[in-house]
């Protein structure tokens, strides 16, 4: 990008179950604590955006800025499933970008306490009073189930076993694999919603939800929040010595859709607009997969991560399989993958993720991930996907000292 | 005077059971052949506006598949979930009938036909009619 922008602070929460607190207090806590580590104040911010997919309509930025401060500044409440965090940061970016904010928070969160499978369909009836075709599609009941099904848990599963069929040497245990990884990496991250290791085997012979994801390959739901504080170039010059020293570069914010492709009538295509999202960023940023110190890509389930190794150019085409088998995505392989534990361990509270990543990457590039910390690191890359589809991919670079 | 309710209705109003043996009946876009499901008010892939029906083949290739052990309420598992390739074009997701729904039995590539059941009776005796892929 021509003007740098820079994440001068940035906090999570610990992601779990919050019985006590609401989506404002979540909210509020990363913010004041990603506020205070920019040694900033929401006095200083231009600009809010807000990802809470569950609050899309219920103009949470508004309510955080009456727990913390009501300034006047412009809100943007922002939803794009699970892409919603990274859409709240790349919304805050354009503002940046486009000389109106020189300053801004950027905030993703969610609570879902003990939701259950994402994608739930509704009861059908017993005995409906007569049949009448209804919708786009004409149909008479609900078809979840009958025609396939539509929750996450068995489309990412699918795309999975779509990539298993084109190349060779991806089945279950690849799968599994990938599960096996991000646990074992969650339990040196205190702010992970699990933090328990568990053998290939026991990944493997957890409860099956659709094959091939167990339940030691699917996310958890929960609650959790996120925030970045955000400065153009120009301000960066002006502010404090160390918070000049940790500034970290955004080299590239990109977000796609989903083209048109022809499986489209059969479920979402994951795949393409990664593709199209990761090369775009490479390109903006100048830098390629290689140069990445660590990733922090989107397991929803373990069979999407495996197809993201090669969506983000991770892997050779086709070669997937081999990355994880050979173990270069572990945090002492070539190309560390999910070193928080992924959405599968860490959590996936949905608007807290698209932040919490770049939260992660930043935190390492700092040299400020403790137990977890990749040694050395300076360039990250984040991905974000969410069904429908949205895709968002940033690159985040330390500073030059 | 009213009509008598019909024995069955399709589940959905791509499924073509009264024109000869049941098959698939997709939207195809009148400038570039995209195939759809849905009512349509534009095509996808090249924004234009006019579409006729065009009935796909029954037999395919199986290139995607998952086996549901977790599912809503009032949906018996297991089962298996396909995405089905189309002979001759088109895409879809239905369920594997007439397989055991195991790892060991379901194989990426393997080649399937249309078959139909019945997905539900409504209270005047209507049946819902539902389609699915058969081993080939």
């Amino acid at each position: 990008m021509a003007d740098g922008i820079w994440i001068i602070g940035a906090s999570m929460t610990r992601f779990g179950r919050y019985p006590d607190k609401d989506v404002a207090d979540l909210a509020s806590d990363a913010s004041l604590d990603a506020l205070a580590d920019a040694q900033a104040t929401i006095f200083d911010m231009n600009l809010l955006a807000v990802g809470c997919l569950m609050e899309a309509s219920a103009m949470l930025g508004q309510r955080l800025q009456k727990q913390i401060g009501q300034t006047g500044i412009p809100v943007f409440n922002v939803a794009n499933a699970c892409a919603t965090g990274a859409t709240a940061v790349r919304t805050a970016i354009l503002a940046i970008k486009a000389g109106e904010a020189d300053m801004a928070l950027a905030v993703g969160v969610e609570q879902m306490g003990k939701m259950g499978l994402l994608g739930s369909a509704g009861r059908q009836q017993d005995k409906p009073a007569g049949y009448e075709p209804s919708g786009r599609y004409g149909s008479v009941m609900p078809v979840e189930g009958i025609l396939g099904t539509q929750l996450m848990p068995g489309v990412f599963a699918q795309a999975g076993m779509e990539y298993a069929y084109e190349h060779d040497g991806v089945g279950f245990e690849q799968f599994a694999k990938v599960a096996e990884k991000n646990h074992a990496h969650s339990a040196l991250n205190p702010l992970a919603q699990y933090r328990k290791v568990f053998s290939l085997d026991e990944v493997m012979g957890a409860d099956m939800v659709a094959y091939p994801n167990t339940l030691l390959m699917c996310c958890p739901t929960g609650d959790g929040a996120a925030a970045v504080v955000l400065c153009s170039d120009a301000k960066l010059k002006t502010l404090d010595p160390d918070v000049r020293r940790r500034a970290v570069k955004i080299s590239a914010s990109v977000l796609t859709s989903d083209p048109y492709v022809e499986s489209d009538t059969a479920q979402p295509d994951v795949s393409t607009l990664t593709k199209h999202a990761a090369a775009a960023a490479y390109e903006q940023a100048g830098v390629a997969p290689a140069d990445l110190d660590l990733v922090e890509l989107h397991d929803c389930f373990a069979t999407a991560e495996l197809i993201h190794y090669e969506n983000l150019q991770l892997c050779e085409p086709g070669g997937a399989g081999d990355f994880i088998d050979r173990r270069a995505p572990w945090r002492d392989g070539s190309t560390p993958v999910n070193v928080s534990g992924g959405l599968i361990s860490k959590g996936h509270p949905i608007g807290a993720t698209g932040v919490a990543n770049l939260y992660e990457v930043a935190t390492h590039l700092r040299g400020e991930a403790g137990d977890r910390q990749i040694d050395g690191a300076r360039v990250g890359l984040t991905h974000v996907i969410g069904l429908g589809s949205a895709c968002a991919v940033h690159v985040l670079e330390r500073a030059a000292s | 005077m009213t009509a008598a309710a019909p024995d069955r209705i399709p589940i959905v109003n791509y499924l073509a059971l009264d024109d000869g043996d049941p098959h698939l009946v997709a939207q195809a876009c009148a400038a570039c052949g995209a195939l759809y499901f849905d009512r349509r008010n534009a095509c996808a892939r090249c924004g234009r506006t006019e579409f006729t029906d065009q009935a796909l083949e029954t037999t395919g290739t199986v290139r995607a598949f998952t086996i549901v052990q977790r599912a809503a309420p009032n949906v018996p598992v297991p089962y298996v979930s396909a995405v089905v390739a189309l002979d001759g074009g088109g895409v879809v997701k239905a369920n594997l009938k007439e397989i055991d729904a195991s790892p060991d039995r379901v194989a990426l590539g393997m080649r399937v036909a249309l078959t139909t059941f019945v997905a539900g009776t409504d209270a005047n005796g209507t049946d819902a009619v539902a389609f699915g892929f058969a081993p080939a």
